[in-house]
């Protein structure tokens, strides 16, 4: 009729086994947040198109050479100064007739039209740019356009752009897109 | 009086450890979750670029990674010190990107192909001729969506 007690079971050995598999799962894994710039790139050319017609003044030519050298629109000029002239490209506060032209576009998210500009930031590059190089071109455009961007967004919103609802960032992303055009890749110098 | 005086108030009552695992399999779980397998071993030696304006990738599911650089010193011998292509775990060519698109579209589900982003994820010395090339690739099969990796660097 006495009741037998279980005797207790040597548990302190599992937190050890735990322990074990703790540390193995911390080898194997890395906590990688993929950080970057996103892009598209435009579907291949139909071969025997012409490419279209644009105005000078909606052109803002970005060269880079094998030696890493940045040029705009003809001048040798240095990737601090990129920003601005990419800002003051796409803006075109003054409606200066040598910067682009504004096309008015209608825009849901404002429930108005809004001025677009029309300007094209063509990025060309060497074979034998480096990819830092390119990289650093590629975020200081993104930098003069998210600077433009937040500004909108702070201006028809009150918000800064990163506190917008979906719908108010499509608005602002309609009004002032990614005019980045990579040029065909031209196959001079090495690699 | 031996008998009441004794060794008992010496004694330290033994610590329970049962909950030890529970505190233990917790952490467990918690690293699990919170972190992400590593794929493939890398063949290429990768030191990404800086940006201040890199944005977090999103939907890891559809992106399939493209890794340039020069190959790390174990595996010189085999394939060079000249810049390579690493596409899931081999060392690859140019031209073997447009079978690497086909194959990765097909893993995913048939609503989810034209999201497939392709990460690049280069050596800041690589030179553009091969990113370019790679670039003309991804067009030519129809993956437009493209993510360049970096690092956020710490100034503004």
């Amino acid at each position: 009729m006495s009741k037998r007690k279980t005797p207790g079971l040597n548990t302190s050995s599992m937190s050890d086994i735990s322990f074990l598999l703790l540390a193995f799962f911390l080898m194997v894994s890395s906590i990688n947040s993929d950080m970057g710039l996103a892009r598209r790139l435009p579907p291949p050319l139909p071969p025997n198109q012409t490419p279209p017609d644009v105005k000078e003044r909606n052109i803002f030519v970005v060269k880079i050479n094998s030696k890493d050298r940045v040029l705009f629109n003809g001048e040798i000029g240095d990737v601090s100064m990129l920003k601005d002239r990419a800002k003051e490209f796409l803006g075109n506060p003054n409606n200066d007739p040598n910067l682009p032209e504004k096309q008015d576009v209608f825009i849901a998210g404002f429930g108005g039209t809004y001025p677009v500009s029309r300007g094209v930031i063509s990025l060309q590059n060497d074979r034998g740019t480096s990819y830092d190089m390119y990289f650093r071109v590629n975020n200081e455009l993104a930098a003069a356009i998210n600077e433009m961007r937040d500004e909108l967004s702070n201006e028809k919103f009150q918000k800064g752009y990163a506190d917008i609802t979906e719908d108010q960032r499509k608005a602002i992303d309609q009004a002032i897109p990614i005019a980045i055009s990579e040029a065909e890749p031209a196959k001079i110098g090495e690699q | 009086m031996a008998r009441f005086t004794g060794n008992k108030a010496k004694e330290t009552p033994a610590l329970n450890m049962g909950s030890m695992s529970d505190i233990i399999f917790m952490l467990l779980f918690f690293f699990m979750v919170i972190t992400t397998m590593r794929e493939s071993s890398l063949f290429v030696q990768i030191k990404v670029p800086q940006g201040t304006e890199v944005s977090k990738l999103e939907k890891k599911s559809l992106v399939s990674y493209i890794n340039i650089g020069v190959p790390q010193k174990q595996y010189q011998a085999k394939y060079g010190t000249e810049p390579r292509i690493q596409l899931n775990d081999q060392i690859s060519d140019v031209t073997a990107i447009a079978t690497f698109v086909e194959l990765e579209k097909m893993q995913r589900d048939e609503s989810e192909r034209n999201l497939l982003t392709m990460a690049i994820k280069s050596d800041q010395q690589v030179r553009m001729g091969i990113v370019s090339d790679i670039k003309q690739e991804l067009r030519n099969a129809g993956a437009y969506r493209v993510f360049y990796n970096a690092s956020k660097s710490g100034k503004k």
